[in-house]
C-alpha cells in the first residue's frame, strides 16, 4: 500500500470522526472517552504482527505490548458496558 | 493477507457505528458491544493470517491482560473512573510505542529501514512514551499518590522547551542518519518520557479533565502513528477516530472553563491565585437551616438541582435522588443543571447521577438548561461554587471571566449548600452567597439532603 493511499484513509477517518463524536450528547461523554480507550486497544493487532516478524527482541516487546493492548479492550470495553447499563430512564 | 485487511476494514466500520450509537443513552449499550465485536474480528483476523505464530506467547500475553483489565473494570468505583482511564491512556501509548520499537530493532540496518518508516516510528515511540509516562503521572494526581498542586520549578518552561528540542533533533538524527544512531534512538525514548513527565506535574488538580482528554487524544495518535510503521488500515483508522474524540472533548472542558489549551498546559493555575482575589469584598450571607429551605421547597413549583463535584466528594447522589423523589412525588417539576467541568472528567457527573439511579432525561446541559433558570422557583446549588459565580459574566477584574456559568441567580430563590465559606478552585469569593435571593444552608452535602428529606416528608 503506499504512502497516499494511506494518508487520504487516515485523513477521511480523522473527518469521520469528528462527525460522529460531536453527536455524542455530554451526558455520555464519560462512556465515549472509556470507549474510545478500548478501540485504541487495536495495537494488539500490531503487537500480535511485532511478536512474530520482530526476531527475539521483537517478540518480548510484543509481549508486553499484547498485555498491555488487551488490558485497554477488555477494561475498556466491560466498564463502558458498566456504566451505560446504569444509564436509565424514568 | 487480503482478507486480514477486509477484516479490519468491517473492524472500523463496526468501530464507527459503535460510536454512532452512542449518540443516544438508548443505543449506547448496544454500539459498545458492535465495537467489542469488532475488535475480535480484528484479533481475531491477525491470529489466523500469519504461520508459524507463537499462539501459546499470544495467549498467555492476552489472559495476562485481560484478568488485568476485566479486575480494573469490575472493581473501578464510578468516581474512580478518571484515574482508570489516564492509566488506560498510558496502556494504550505504552503498547503503541512498543510494537514501533519492535519494528525499529527489526528492521534497522536492513534494506527495508525507509526514511518513512523511521519517521513513523519515532513518531509513534515519541507520542506514545508521552503518553504512558503523562497518563501515570495524571492517575497519580488523581489517585493521590503525587500532589494535586501543580509541581512547579524555575526555569520549567526552559527546560521543557530544551527537551523537546534536543528530542526533535535526536528523531531527525535517526531518520536520516543511517548506522551509528542506536543510541540516539534509546534518547529519544528516554527524553520522550522524561517530556510525559514535566509536562503534567505542573497542572493542577481542577486541570485533569484538560489533560485526560488530551492524553486519549494522544494515545490515538500514537495507535495511527503505528499504523503508518505498519501500513495498517485498522490502526490508522481506529487511531483517527480516537485522537478526533479526545481533541473534541479536550476543546469542550477548556471551553468550559474558558481556558486555552496552551493556558491549561503551562499556566499551573491553582497556585499564583493568592493575588487574585485581592480587594476581598466583603459580602453578608444569609445562613439558613434545612427546615427553612424545606418550607421554601413547599411552596415551588419548578425547581432545578445544580449538582457539583462536592456532591460526589460527600457521595451524596443517593440523597440528591431520594430529595428529588420526594419532591416530584409533591407534584414539582426537578431537572439537573450539569456543567461541562461539573466532575473530574467530561460527563464524569452525569455518570455519577446515573450509577444513583437519576434518570438520564433529567440531567441537562448548559444550553439546554440556562433557559430554564428564568422561570425557576428554586435553584439548590450542592458543592458547585464557581461554576455559579456570576462575576464570569460581568466582572472583568475576575479570574473566571468569560466562562460559561450556569445562571442559578436568575432563579426566584437560590438554596446553596457548602462546607463551609471556602472559595472554590479559582481561589475567588463568589458574590452569589451574598445576593437577596441566595440562602446558604452550610454542613456537609449528604447530612443535609438526608435531614432536608426526613423535614419534607414531615412538612
Amino acid at each position: 500500500m503506499d504512502i497516499i493511499n494511506i494518508l487520504t484513509v487516515f485523513i477521511l477517518a480523522i473527518f469521520v470522526g469528528f462527525e460522529i463524536i460531536t453527536k455524542v450528547p455530554p451526558t455520555l461523554h464519560t462512556p465515549l472517552m472509556s470507549g474510545s480507550n478500548a478501540i485504541s486497544g487495536i495495537a494488539i493487532v500490531g503487537a500480535i504482527i511485532a511478536t512474530k516478524v520482530g526476531g527475539e527482541i521483537g517478540t518480548w516487546l510484543g509481549l508486553i505490548a499484547v498485555i498491555f493492548a488487551t488490558i485497554n479492550c477488555v477494561g475498556g470495553f466491560m466498564v463502558t458496558d458498566r456504566m451505560l447499563k446504569m444509564f436509565k430512564r424514568k | 493477507m487480503e482478507y486480514t485487511n477486509l477484516a479490519y476494514v468491517l473492524a472500523a466500520v463496526l468501530f464507527i457505528l459503535g460510536i454512532k450509537k452512542l449518540s443516544s443513552p438508548k443505543t449506547a449499550r448496544s454500539g459498545n458491544t458492535i465495537a467489542s465485536i469488532g475488535m475480535l474480528i480484528a484479533i481475531i483476523a491477525t491470529v489466523t493470517s500469519f504461520d508459524l505464530l507463537d499462539f501459546k506467547l499470544i495467549a498467555i500475553g492476552m489472559i495476562i491482560g485481560a484478568i488485568i483489565g476485566a479486575t480494573f473494570a469490575i472493581r473501578v468505583e464510578m468516581t474512580q473512573m478518571p484515574q482508570m482511564v489516564a492509566i488506560f491512556n498510558g496502556f494504550g501509548g505504552g503498547a503503541s510505542a512498543l510494537v514501533a520499537a519492535a519494528e525499529f530493532f527489526s528492521k534497522y540496518g536492513t534494506a527495508e529501514q525507509t526514511t518513512f518508516l523511521t519517521g513513523t516510528i519515532i513518531l509513534s515511540i515519541f507520542v506514545g512514551t508521552l503518553t504512558l509516562t503523562g497518563s501515570f503521572i495524571a492517575f497519580g494526581k488523581l489517585q493521590g499518590f503525587v500532589s494535586g498542586q501543580p509541581i512547579v520549578f524555575p526555569g520549567q518552561q526552559i527546560l521543557n522547551g530544551l527537551l523537546a528540542l534536543s528530542l526533535i533533533a535526536m528523531g531527525a538524527y535517526v531518520t536520516m542518519g543511517s548506522g551509528q544512531e542506536m543510541n540516539m534512538f534509546y534518547g529519544v525514548i528516554l527524553v520522550a518520557a522524561i517530556l510525559g513527565i514535566t509536562l503534567t506535574i505542573p497542572i493542577g488538580g481542577a486541570d485533569m479533565p484538560v489533560v485526560i482528554s488530551l492524553l486519549n487524544s494522544y494515545s490515538g495518535v500514537a495507535a495511527a502513528a503505528t499504523g503508518f510503521v505498519l501500513m495498517n488500515n485498522g490502526l490508522i483508522i481506529s487511531g483517527a477516530l480516537v485522537g478526533a474524540s479526545g481533541l473534541i472533548l479536550t476543546n469542550i472542558m477548556c471551553k468550559g472553563m474558558n481556558r486555552s489549551l496552551a493556558n491549561v498546559i503551562f499556566g499551573a493555575v491553582g497556585l499564583e491565585q493568592e493575588s487574585g482575589g485581592g480587594e476581598a469584598k466583603q459580602i453578608s450571607i444569609k445562613s439558613s437551616t434545612t427546615d427553612e429551605a424545606a418550607m421554601i421547597l413547599d411552596a415551588a413549583d419548578k425547581v432545578i438541582v445544580v449538582p457539583g463535584y462536592g456532591l460526589a466528594v460527600a457521595q451524596a447522589q443517593h440523597a440528591v435522588r431520594e430529595v428529588a423523589e420526594q419532591l416530584e412525588s409533591m407534584g414539582k417539576k426537578v431537572l439537573y443543571a450539569i456543567h461541562p467541568v461539573a466532575g473530574r472528567m467530561p460527563g464524569h457527573m452525569n455518570v455519577l447521577l446515573a450509577e444513583a439511579n437519576v434518570p438520564y432525561e433529567l440531567l441537562m446541559d448548559l444550553d439546554q438548561i440556562n433557559p430554564e433558570f428564568e422561570d425557576c422557583d428554586v435553584a439548590i446549588v450542592l458543592g458547585a461554587n464557581d461554576v455559579v459565580n456570576p462575576a464570569a459574566r460581568h466582572d472583568t477584574s475576575s479570574p473566571i471571566y468569560g466562562m460559561p456559568i450556569l445562571d442559578v441567580d436568575k432563579s426566584r430563590t437560590v438554596i446553596v449548600n457548602k462546607r463551609t465559606m471556602n472559595p472554590g478552585f479559582a481561589g475567588i469569593q463568589n458574590e452569589l452567597f451574598g445576593f437577596d435571593n441566595t440562602v446558604m444552608v452550610f454542613g456537609d452535602a449528604k447530612e443535609m439532603l438526608t435531614t432536608l428529606h426526613k423535614d419534607l416528608k414531615e412538612l
